[in-house]
């Protein structure tokens, strides 16, 4: 058997040794995964292996074993591929068994004249699947940045800036735009992005998304603009990866996110392969013509620009949270119920750190604690169950304070991303993915996020003008997202549907045209001169050991089970009665529905997995004084005359 | 059969042998069948190269001293004739040139019939005690096309339904009709059921889809063998060319694996993309430029091997290729989908390159439906000549034998055929099952949308709106078709759950449509039409109204449509028609779907003191066509919120596998619906038609005592239908008495909701057939004439201000006159040209 460091360094030899050793018994295949797969059980085996997502490609070894953690932003059709193949020697006329599992080009091992037998009767032909992924959408700054020096803290290599090669669309971009879009200041982002400068920068220009379709449409002419490695969110940079998927096809759907375990292969031939083709050669061979230009680029894009994985074990996600050990069910379980005892001190020192974002006031801080550990945990039938989207209005119009507001929930999820509802972003941007049937690939939108990514919509931006009607779309799909968490792919001949757990939480100055589940004013108690530094110290004051327990509270809360008793049920019910008895207007099916929610929330945030009568009668406490507080307003909007 | 002297073209032919030598079959496709053939497992494929029967002629047998060599490439290639790549090439590529009339009839004979020598020298040889097969198969030919022969002179169908055999004596042989039809029509295209020929010869079945390369050859020189003894004067533009469909092998695009390689297999999925025509050449045709000696070089692999010495002058490098003298032939790439139904949730849809050839091509667009026949293939990747390196990934498409589009008849006609899903029979036990129970209207109306509570009467109305009424045609005397769905308008108050229970019924149909009101216009709704960008050719989108035909199409906020916009739907409501006038295109869609409309009233709350029409501001004509109308009101007693509270509270903490429950509860109710609505056509019995005339007698009766008519045959119809719908949740041939009083019940349920005045408190149909209650109209009479009194109790007075008009008249009646009131009697009195009313000066005329 093979040492330990050649099944990181060279799986395929490994591979290779038990393909020789199976004598052409189809059983090697399973042999293989077996042994991979109990090699990373090992303890601490995950962090030897080198991550794609902070290792910049070209200190990676080709042919090694590296992880990728990414969302599945599009499947290619099935592909057919030698499983087994054998070489001849036409001198010799010696004929060696081969293996095409994990690998793209059949290898000869430089032997001149080796040709491949295609006729040969021990072909194997097995079928395989090619994954699209991108790294996480929206993925946070400390999140990259502690996977990062989790998983790679021994190697000197940690923090060197990538290379711009394998990012070169990123570069060409034009900074008059960028200005425009981004109203940030730069000395407010830095702070945020001392660390690794390099790596994210949000709200970054929306242009190179209004790009990407009409780039699609031209013709050939186009084949030399730089390629659209398809990000769902404008601004975002890292590796995307082909990953070959060979087992268990069924098992991932879209959008997944995976830790995928497996070979990365940059053979500079695949791109020789298919940029050899000259026009006279593709007129004779009829498989040629098949493939557009656009087709080619977005299915075999050059190796070094976007590597191709071979995957021989990939780790569904439930969140990407690198504090959480996600390696194990059981070391999950011991760490939940340790943090358990925490959770009502962590959540009392976390709702004042909210309170004071919100300067000072602590009801709108609840609400956004109990919206930042919503999820979706059920749909019966077509409603999403456990959704909360939260809209705080009154937020002070012209000011940064909603982007501060949203840097601040980007330190504390691991995935967020702020849209900034101008009219001309509404009217241009991409939201809903759409499918490039001439390059055969779904055109990602900003709205391909991953579970419970948190969504700022910021509406304090939006002012009177004209929506057209890829504006009324992009609104008809957020408003879709909001009420039913799903999004209408478009499939050009048809729509699909893709359920989608989104947080989506709204900021805008008067109620949100959005439908929200709940509207919370801000009711300012402090009102400081000068707004950005107050906030930004506020922010600066809390130290990163508590920041780092707020997010693991976060997730902790989120992923808790609930219940409620029969006992409750029952005194919720009675509950119920008797407020629409005192006034049938005041309380509706849909108010239960909302109050329902924010109790089980409340519950989860206090670490109680189920629901009280303490815990009801708070929920109903603070949804009263929420609608005290909306009262005036919405008799300003109602229809009395 | 004429002499072997007459092989030119025979041997012209030879040029086809390309893909079924055994050398290039391994090298156009991988041969992954060996493997398949290796292991038992799949049972339906016998160990490949050997014969079944006799068993002595293997390949190597084959390969040795039978034959002398010439004539051993002689059989493939004859087989081989039109294999599917070079499938349906027309013969003139024999001279290079077309060329037509009695001359060409004639020589197709002439080599059909060398073909038939050549076959039967082969076949003839079993005498001798072997058996040959085509190498690599277990293919005999003669036998095979005698099987095939057989079938096709006896193979009768009584029970055929198929459209394409209308017109055809279904007790006669059917293919033999069909070669009669050809003889007539000249269009010499042969297609043959696959599902016929396996019932006829199951191992002639299994033959075709596993070797459709080698078996559909012989089966057009079966078939050709057969027309011309029949018809030896026919004169046809080529050979008759078999096209096999509806192989059972493969259904689901996501299904395609390894193993159907080289396999005939059907599949269905929705064009996307066509690519332009490609002409494919066949033949080059090559010109010494020395000696003006012309050869012919025949495409092998898609390479031309250019001749590099002229064999006449013997200088090298002479020969120039002339294009306008190479044959070619067309090819077209098309680009399939999986259509959405077959697709797993939350992936995304594959996708399958099909090449069609010569008259195939251009017979689908993007965007249809279709059913695919074809050879699945897969190449693998070109070698680079100058590394030896192969991608080791291959190629796939679909060679295709035969398009039928399952769409097609949309325009015109029932598609029921393509609606039809395949039931298992355990699965119509269940259903037969379940429907038998007695309380399976119940059941089912409450296995829709469970989390949405109460509102029974409504869930049951859309229940029998998923079912739909029995469709009816009069055409022939005149009346056109009856309307057999049920449109249902849903209004009430904002939140409550009206939205949620059309995403429901959207998401439980096949053809649903979900539109809102606010964001849909005209042209979205129905249809619009448009020019291709490339092809200038004008297309005709549909809208949603007739995507949704047969189906259910849910328009949200109805109110919120514009005039425009809602008055399409008089005519798809009543006549489920569209019809279209625009850029030159004339024409009339069906657009045979049912309306599930959901307004909110116009005040935000729902008035209890105003009407249904007022409260939702919609034109009357437009309501009558709605058989129910339902109000989703908040009903405030206790009991009601009990249960209502209980019902959310559980919502939220039921557990997964209750969840699981329901889901599966989902499927039977969809599988139910689709079993009803396809198999399930009631008619009215004797005693039902009675109830039915008695409730619409009865309805009338109320009216006429209050000097008002309350029903209309609009409002008769409706209960028809409903009862029907009803009858079809039975699963019951008959609609009965029971069903009838249903539907009397929730159409009684439905008005007293809706039509109920809110002055009187009496049922009232005229608000919703006229706009307004009979009360309400002889109060705005009462009004108009106390006005006129008024004025004329002032005397001559020309003119009076609007004003104090008003207030006068308040003044003057006992009962509060609004302003609307008084303007409306305004109106009136203008309309009696006693008034005018100019701005704010009211003048007597």
């Amino acid at each position: 058997m093979p040492s330990s460091n050649d099944w990181i360094n060279n799986p395929l030899g490994v591979v290779e040794e038990m393909f020789v050793q199976s004598n052409s018994n189809p059983e090697w295949e399973a042999k293989v995964l077996e042994y991979f797969k109990g090699k990373l059980k090992e303890k601490q085996a995950y962090s030897w292996i080198p991550s794609l997502n902070d290792v910049p490609l070209h200190y990676l070894k080709p042919n090694s074993l590296v992880k990728f953690r990414c969302l599945v932003q599009d499947m290619f059709d099935p592909e057919f591929y030698m499983g087994v193949y054998e070489t001849i020697d036409p001198s010799t006329k010696a004929k060696v068994l081969r293996f095409g599992k994990y690998k793209d080009v059949t290898e000869l091992r430089c032997v001149p004249h080796l040709q491949v037998d295609l006729n040969s009767r021990n072909t194997v032909t097995a079928e395989r699947q090619t994954f699209y992924c991108v790294p996480i959408p929206g993925e946070t700054l400390w999140e990259a940045f502690l996977n990062h020096s989790h998983t790679y803290a021994r190697s000197s290599q940690a923090r060197v800036v990538p290379s711009t090669s394998y990012i070169p669309s990123r570069q060409k971009r034009s900074y008059e735009e960028d200005d425009e879009m981004d109203t940030q200041p730069q000395k407010q982002r830095e702070p945020h992005t001392g660390g690794s400068p390099q790596l994210h920068a949000n709200g970054d220009s929306k242009r190179q998304e209004t790009e990407a379709p009409s780039g699609q449409t031209t013709s050939p002419s186009n084949a030399s603009s730089p390629l659209d490695l398809n990000f769902p969110l404008p601004g975002e940079r890292g590796p995307a990866c082909l990953v070959k998927v060979y087992e268990d096809l069924d098992s991932f759907k879209l959008n997944d996110m995976l830790e995928v375990y497996g070979i990365l292969s940059v053979n500079p031939l695949l791109s020789v392969l298919c940029e050899e083709k000259d026009p006279s050669a593709s007129l004779l061979d009829p498989t040629e013509s098949m493939e557009t230009p656009e087709e080619q680029r977005a299915h075999d894009p050059p190796a070094s620009l976007v590597p191709r994985l071979h995957m021989l074990h990939a780790r569904p996600l439930q969140h990407n949270n690198p504090l959480l050990p996600s390696d194990r069910a059981e070391d999950q379980h011991a760490f939940v119920s340790s943090f358990m005892v925490e959770m009502a001190s962590v959540r009392a020192e976390f709702l004042a750190y909210l309170t004071h974002i919100l300067l000072g006031d602590g009801l709108a801080a609840e609400y956004l604690l109990l919206h930042l550990i919503s999820s979706v945990y059920a749909r019966r039938d077509v409603l999403p169950l456990g959704k909360f989207t939260l809209n705080l209005s009154g937020c002070p119009p012209n000011s940064s304070f909603t982007e501060s507001l949203h840097q601040v929930i980007q330190e504390l999820v691991p995935c967020t991303y702020r849209l900034s509802m101008t009219l001309h972003n509404m009217n241009s941007l991409r939201l809903v993915p759409r499918k490039d049937y001439v390059a055969n690939r779904l055109v990602s939108g900003a709205l391909q996020l991953a579970r419970n990514t948190s969504l700022v919509l910021d509406e304090t931006r939006l002012e009177q003008g004209q929506l057209d009607a890829s504006g009324v779309q992009n609104i008809t799909a957020l408003g879709n997202l909001i009420s039913w968490q799903k999004v209408d792919y478009d499939f050009n001949y048809h729509q699909m549907e893709f359920p989608c757990n989104i947080n989506v939480f709204v900021t805008s100055e008067g109620r949100s045209l959005l439908p929200s589940d709940c509207q919370v004013p801000l009711q300012p108690q402090v009102t400081p001169p000068n707004l950005e530094e107050y906030l930004s110290t506020v922010h600066k004051a809390q130290l990163t050991s508590q920041i780092n327990k707020f997010r693991v509270y976060l997730s902790v809360a989120q992923t808790l089970d609930y219940s409620i008793s029969d006992e409750v049920t029952k005194a919720v019910e009675d509950d119920f009665v008797d407020m629409r008895k005192d006034d049938p207007q005041s309380v509706s099916a849909e108010d239960l529905h909302r109050m329902l929610v924010v109790a089980r929330l409340l519950s989860l945030s206090l670490g109680q997995t189920s629901l009280s009568r303490e815990g009801w009668m708070r929920a109903k406490h603070i949804d009263m004084l929420r609608r005290t507080r909306s009262q005036p307003q919405t008799t300003v909007n109602g229809n009395e005359p | 059969m004429s002499s072997p002297t007459s092989t030119p073209g025979g041997r012209k032919r030879n040029r086809n042998d390309i893909p079924a030598t055994p050398g290039s079959i391994g090298s156009t496709s991988p041969p992954s069948q060996r493997r398949r053939g290796q292991d038992s497992s799949n049972a339906d494929l016998p160990a490949m190269p050997t014969s079944p029967a006799t068993d002595i002629a293997s390949p190597t047998v084959h390969d040795t001293s039978l034959f002398s060599s010439p004539r051993r490439s002689v059989l493939p290639s004859e087989v081989d004739m039109s294999s599917p790549l070079m499938y349906g090439t027309p013969s003139s590529r024999v001279e290079g040139t077309p060329r037509s009339g009695a001359n060409e009839t004639v020589l197709f004979r002439e080599e059909c019939t060398s073909t038939v020598f050549d076959l039967q020298t082969v076949a003839s040889e079993p005498s001798v005690g072997q058996k040959l097969v085509i190498w690599g198969t277990d293919v005999n030919v003669g036998t095979c096309k005698e099987k095939f022969q057989r079938f096709l002179q006896r193979f009768i169908d009584p029970t055929s339904n198929e459209d394409e055999n209308a017109g055809l004596d279904l007790n006669e042989p059917l293919y033999m009709q069909k070669l009669e039809e050809i003889s007539v029509v000249g269009e010499p295209v042969l297609n043959v059921n696959c599902g016929h020929v396996q019932s006829f010869d199951a191992d002639l079945y299994r033959q075709l889809i596993c070797y459709p390369q080698e078996v559909i050859p012989t089966f057009d020189m079966a078939v050709n063998e057969l027309f011309f003894e029949r018809f030896p004067d026919s004169i046809l533009e080529h050979q008759i060319q078999v096209r096999p469909y509806n192989a059972l092998k493969t259904r689901n695009m996501r299904s395609l694996n390894p193993e159907d390689i080289d396999q005939m297999i059907t599949i269905s999925g929705m064009v996307i993309r066509t690519s332009q025509l490609i002409p494919e050449m066949q033949e080059a045709f090559f010109q010494c430029q020395v000696c003006a000696f012309s050869t012919r070089v025949e495409v092998d692999r898609g390479r031309i091997a250019e001749p590099a010495v002229c064999r006449h002058c013997n200088t090298t490098h002479s020969l120039a290729l002339i294009h306008n003298r190479s044959a070619f032939s067309d090819k077209q790439m098309i680009k399939v989908q999986e259509s959405p139904d077959d697709m797993p949730a939350g992936q995304t849809p594959h996708t399958t390159v099909v090449y069609a050839h010569n008259d195939l091509v251009d017979k689908v667009q993007p965007g249809d439906r279709i059913n695919i026949t074809g050879i699945y293939r897969a190449v693998p990747m070109r070698e680079n000549p100058r590394q030896s390196n192969v991608k080791s990934v291959y190629k796939t498409h679909i060679d295709a034998i035969h398009f039928r589009k399952t769409d097609e008849k949309r325009l015109h006609g029932l598609d029921e055929e393509a609606d039809q899903k395949l039931f298992t029979e355990e699965r119509v036990k269940t259903l037969k099952e379940l429907a038998a129970k007695p309380d399976v209207y119940e059941r089912l109306s409450s296995a829709l949308a469970p989390s949405i509570y109460e509102h029974e009467d409504i869930k049951k109305g859309i229940l029998l709106q998923l079912f739909g009424g029995t469709r009816k045609d009069f055409s022939q005397t005149g009346r056109g078709n009856f309307r057999a769905e049920v449109n249902i308008l849903l209004c009430g108050d904002p939140g409550t759950s009206k939205s949620q229970l059309l995403q429901y019924v959207f998401n439980l149909v096949p053809r649903g449509q979900y539109t809102s009101g606010k964001g849909s216009s005209a042209v979205g709704l129905t249809a619009y039409v448009m020019k291709d960008p490339e092809t200038k050719q004008l297309v005709l989108q549909t809208g949603a109204l007739v995507l949704s035909d047969n189906g259910i199409c849910c328009i949200d906020e109805f109110d919120k449509m514009s005039e425009s916009t809602r008055s399409v739907l008089h005519e798809v409501m009543e006549q489920q028609t569209l019809s279209i006038a625009k850029a030159g295109i004339i024409c009339q869609l069906n657009a045979r779907t049912s309306v599930l409309a959901a307004a909110n009233p116009v005040e935000s709350q729902w008035n209890p003191k105003k009407t249904t029409i007022e409260n939702i501001q919609l034109p009357h004509t437009l309501l009558s066509r709605f058989d129910l109308i339902f109000l989703m009101l908040d009903p405030q007693d206790e009991a009601y919120d009990r249960r209502l509270a209980h019902h959310l509270v559980s919502l939220y903490y039921q557990s997964e596998e209750q969840i699981e429950e329901e889901l599966l509860d989902m499927a039977v109710l969809k599988d139910y619906i689709a079993y009803a609505r396809t198999y399930i056509n009631p008619r009215l019995n004797e005693e039902a038609s009675q109830a039915l005339i008695e409730a619409y007698v009865d309805m009338r009766k109320i009216g006429s005592g209050r000097g008002m008519v309350s029903a209309y045959p609009r409002q008769l119809e409706s209960l028809i239908r409903l009862a029907e719908a009803h009858a079809k949740v039975r699963f019951s041939d008959k609609v009965e008495t029971i069903d009838v009083e249903e539907a009397k019940r929730l159409h009684r349920e439905a008005l007293k909701q809706s039509a109920t005045d809110p002055r009187t408190g009496f049922v009232d149909i005229s608000i919703l057939t006229t706009g307004m209650s009979a009360t309400a109209r002889k109060r705005k009479e009462e009004v108009a004439q106390a006005l006129k009194k008024m004025i004329q109790s002032k005397g001559k007075t020309p003119a009076m201000k609007y004003q104090q008009l008003f207030d006068d008249l308040r003044g003057q009646s006992e009962a509060a006159i609004t302003k609307d009131m008084f303007e409306e009697a305004l109106r009136a009195l203008a309309d009696e040209d006693y008034l005018t009313v100019t701005g704010k000066t009211v003048r007597l005329l």
